[in-house]
């Protein structure tokens, strides 16, 4: 591996995740080199829809990094504007708001109880009635029984996004590396990482951030200390680009039991929201637990059908693709993000699940506190390595 | 599920179902247009008896299909029927254990200035029009691109009544090789198509230019005129070498796209951009036959010579008692060398890169220009088609990278071009509605 020559910390996944870890490191005056079997942004966050979400976490840990994620980003994007200049940060950022929809009676208890807490917790969300909320988005169904809106919901688009993060970190004089895979760690005497192994080459380093996306899970259990990090299958569909059709990210209120549920079997939620061409993208279904590729046309119908629950116009509209992709996901449904304790210099930034795109900025930061001792944006605790329900013993 | 389903019903996917209905197994022929024949039937000499199909041959015609799925013992075959546009598609799920995948090919357009102008189309969509409906593309009409096939394209045009000012071929293939009794043309003119299109183009006064390119067209609402130029051996244009024409349409075709995205899904391999096959025509996927444009572009004798060895093969996968089909594997055997030598004889150079400028689209449904492509490209070291579409924008609109998939893969220099966007596993658009739809599955026999 001509070229390489060594760095403070090797960055192995140059998803949003490691390039939002590599851009926060090299921010804080760090040397990074990130490395991808692939290319930027080709796997996981190629698939994202790129909402960077609010109210879709239920108070405690994971509300609290997804807000600090969306005081975060626009910050960010300042400071990537500042020092990559005019027209190389636009990243499509569009604070749109999103509106959780329930339609039926049934669903408006657990909606209300979801958001007196999320209000409790800080997070801004109004009650609308029918009217108000056909008002804002035209073509919603009929059958509303209740809507609340979070105007702090966000998105944008992942993988310029990454591009961004990356620019930052060739700028501040980091390296990206694609085709390059991280096969192992390479240890000191005392255990404590030494290097990244690429086939015959190892690249010296005194730490490595292992942000290997669904893949984490493999790549911990290659060097010994395995995390419990599972892919997570979701399909999308998109449809032919319509005028106008939704402004804001709508979704049925079933949505946040279908993220935290178990992966027994499939869990699907309607979720519908416009991309800048003018495409909708329908989601969303979580199942299984490998990397499986195969088309389920089930999984394609109920997602036609949620869609058409919310937005019965949808039903003449022509879907140009299905496209998949795979969440990592932990046990309890939160990032890993910190050292690991079973080897000193090795760092784990994963386990985002349907939400790494949003947590990114969020992430990158937590994790440069960490590495510099600074003040954590915040509680690091419940995302530690060595927590039960994700450090696993080796060679289990 | 004793049965074959046939996908596409062009001299392919005809002939695998005859072949296939011979041995006495049931089959079911696919295709979304309306009438058998597929992109040759416009074809005066020899489509009717081509498109003639047996009795015991269920066909459904205007029946696209969108998907396959894997079932035990089988696949799952996702059809929607009726008009396009109609409100009423009917839809249903045909099981079959033997599949044949006769999806074909499209003929390839290379972007250029003013490519996205009314009057520019292909030479396929050209010659359908000719032969469909008798209907010219234009009165005064350029021909260009690379390959023999051109010149058939030109023939429709003239027989529908245009004037063709000239075919621009990009290429110069070994003097004589057409024409070289026993060349690699040798096994697919013997119905003399070659000879009778040459004789009508001479008699038309149509002027074959060699390593010549129509590389910008111009005009307000549609095209009013092109540039031509002489090309180098990398078809880059020869200084000093423009000349104007005054046409209002310009039929283009560099090759040929296989139709790969039922391959695909079915996870069939490929081989140089094409599915592979063996002898028999089986695909890496047990069960999954492929005949025709969709394994290699060598004509519609050699297409049917595969459908007929594909259906015997499906029919054999059954446990019919089934002959040898030695007549159409020699004659496939014939069409491969031909083939081969055709796709040795007409490559793609990369010169055509230098034909766009900054603000030449790239990709026509979502405009995105050649400037702003490349950035994009560049910022974000892009190392797949789906980030690459991500990125730029281009490939992702309405044809999904149909029409410019390959180009913009090759433009960004991905390492895997042919199938980079043939990665659908909707191969046809539905509407949202249908999918939601319950249909009847038929299990078969
Ligand atoms: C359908 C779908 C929709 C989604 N929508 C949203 C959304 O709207 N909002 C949101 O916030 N999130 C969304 N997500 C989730 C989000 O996409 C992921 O959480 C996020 O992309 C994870 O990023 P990552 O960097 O961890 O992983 P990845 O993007 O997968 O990056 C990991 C990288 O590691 C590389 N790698 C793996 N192993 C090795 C190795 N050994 N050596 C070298 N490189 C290696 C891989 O090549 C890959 O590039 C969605 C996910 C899906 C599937
Ligand atoms: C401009 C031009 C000129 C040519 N001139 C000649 C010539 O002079 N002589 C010659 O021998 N050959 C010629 N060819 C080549 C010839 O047309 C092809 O080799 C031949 O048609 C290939 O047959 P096929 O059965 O493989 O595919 P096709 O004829 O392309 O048939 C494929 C069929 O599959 C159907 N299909 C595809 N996808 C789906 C789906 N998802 N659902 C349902 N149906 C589907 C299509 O509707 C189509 O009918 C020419 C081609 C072109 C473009």
């Amino acid at each position: 591996m001509s070229g390489i020559e060594s760095a403070d910390v090797v960055v192995i996944g140059a998803g949003i995740i490691g390039a939002a870890c590599a851009e926060a490191l090299s921010a804080a005056g760090v040397r990074v080199l990130v490395i991808d079997r692939g290319a930027p942004a080709g796997a996981t966050t190629a698939s994202g829809e790129g909402d960077v979400l609010v109210s879709d976490k239920e108070p405690g840990p994971a509300l609290e990094l997804a807000a600090a994620s969306r005081r975060r980003w626009p910050e960010l994007l300042d400071e990537l504007r500042e020092l990559l200049g005019p027209g190389r940060a636009e990243i499509g950022w569009d604070p749109k708001g999103g509106l959780v929809v329930a339609t039926t009676a049934e669903a408006v208890g657990p909606l209300a109880a979801l958001t007196a807490a999320q209000r409790a917790a800080g997070v801004a969300v109004e009650d609308l009635d029918a009217d108000r909320a056909r008002e804002m988005e035209p073509y919603l169904t009929e059958e509303l029984t209740a809507v609340a809106h979070f105007p702090d919901d966000a998105q944008l688009q992942p993988v310029p996004a990454t591009a961004a993060l990356l620019a930052a970190l060739r700028a501040r004089g980091g390296e990206v590396h694609s085709g390059v895979m991280a096969e192992g760690i390479v240890a000191d005497r005392a255990g404590a990482v030494a290097g990244v192994r690429t086939g015959v080459d190892a690249i010296p380093c005194r730490a490595v951030v292992n942000a290997c996306g669904p893949w984490a899970g493999h790549f911990s259990e290659t060097v010994g200390a395995p995390v419990d990090v599972l892919p997570r299958r979701g399909m999308v569909l998109v449809t032919a680009p319509l005028p106008r059709f939704v402004g804001r990210k709508v979704y049925d209120s079933g949505h946040v039991d279908t993220v935290a549920g178990g992966d027994a079997e499939p869990r699907f939620s309607a979720v519908v929201e416009s991309t800048a061409s003018g495409t909708v993208l329908i989601g969303s279904s979580r199942q299984g637990t490998s990397f499986d590729e195969g088309l389920e046309v089930e999984v394609l119908r109920r997602l036609a059908r949620g869609a058409i629950g919310l937005f019965p116009r949808l039903a003449g509209v022509p879907v140009m693709r299905a496209y998949g992709g795979f969440r990592p996901c932990t046990p309890d449904r939160l990032p890993v993000i910190g050292e690991d304790p079973r080897m000193p210099g090795l760092w784990h930034a994963t386990g985002h699940e349907g939400a790494g795109i949003g947590l990114a900025a969020a992430t990158g930061r937590l994790l440069a506190d960490l590495f510099t001792g600074r003040e954590p944006v915040v509680d690091p605790e419940p995302f530690r390595v060595d927590r039960p329900e994700v450090a696993l013993e080796a060679g289990a | 599920m004793r049965r074959v389903v046939v996908v596409g019903a062009g001299p392919a996917g005809t002939a695998a179902a005859r072949a296939a209905a011979s041995f006495g197994v049931e089959v079911v022929l696919i295709d979304a247009a309306p009438t058998p024949g597929g992109r040759h039937r416009w074809d005066a000499r020899g489509a009717g008896a081509r498109a003639e199909l047996p009795d015991e041959v269920e066909h459904l015609p205007e029946s696209a299909v969108w998907a396959i799925e894997p079932v035990p013992g089988g696949h799952r075959v996702h059809v929607r029927t009726g008009p396009v546009d109609g409100p009423e598609r009917t839809g249903r799920a045909i099981e079959a254990r033997a599949l044949v995948l006769a999806t074909g090919a499209h003929d390839r357009a290379l972007p250029f200035p003013g490519w996205d102008l009314p009057g520019v189309c292909t030479a396929g969509a050209a010659r359908a029009m000719a032969r469909d409906q008798g209907i010219a593309v234009g009165e005064r009409v350029i021909v260009a691109g690379t390959g023999p096939f051109l010149l058939s394209a030109a023939v429709s045009l003239v027989e529908a009544g245009a004037r063709v000012t000239a075919i621009f071929e990009a290429g110069d293939p070994v003097p004589g090789f057409i024409t070289r009794p026993g060349g690699a043309l040798a096994g697919w003119t013997k119905a003399g198509e070659l000879a009778r299109y040459a004789a009508t183009l001479a008699r038309h006064d149509v002027p074959l230019c060699r390593r010549s390119a129509v590389i910008a067209a111009f005009g307000k609402d549609r095209v009013e005129a092109v540039l031509a130029a002489r090309l180098d051996r990398d078809w880059r244009p020869v200084p000093h070498s423009l000349r104007r024409f005054e046409v209002d349409a310009v039929a283009v075709g560099f090759g040929f796209t296989p139709q790969l995205e039922l391959a695909v899904a079915a996870r069939c391999d490929l081989e140089d951009g094409f599915v592979a096959v063996n002898a028999a025509q089986a695909t890496s996927v047990p069960g999954v036959f492929a005949a025709g444009d969709l394994t290699g572009v060598g004509g519609a004798d050699l297409a049917a010579a595969e459908g007929a060895v594909a259906g015997a093969a499906a029919a054999k996968l059954l446990g019919a008692r089934v002959r040898a089909p030695i007549g159409a594997m020699r004659r496939v055997r014939a069409g491969r060398r031909f083939a081969a030598a055709l796709a040795e004889a007409y490559p793609l150079r990369p010169g055509w890169r230098e034909w766009l400028r900054e603000d030449t689209p790239v990709c026509r449904c979502e405009e995105v220009a050649y400037g702003a492509f490349r950035r994009a490209v560049e910022e974000l070291d892009v190392g797949d088609a789906r980030v690459l579409e991500l990125a730029t924008g281009a490939g992702l609109g309405l044809c999904q990278g149909r029409i410019c998939g390959r180009s913009v893969a090759e433009l960004a220099g991905l390492p895997e071009t042919a199938d980079a966007f043939a990665r659908r596993p909707i191969a046809a658009p539905v509407r949202l509605g249908e999918l939601a739809e319950d249909v009847p599955v038929d299990e078969g026999p």
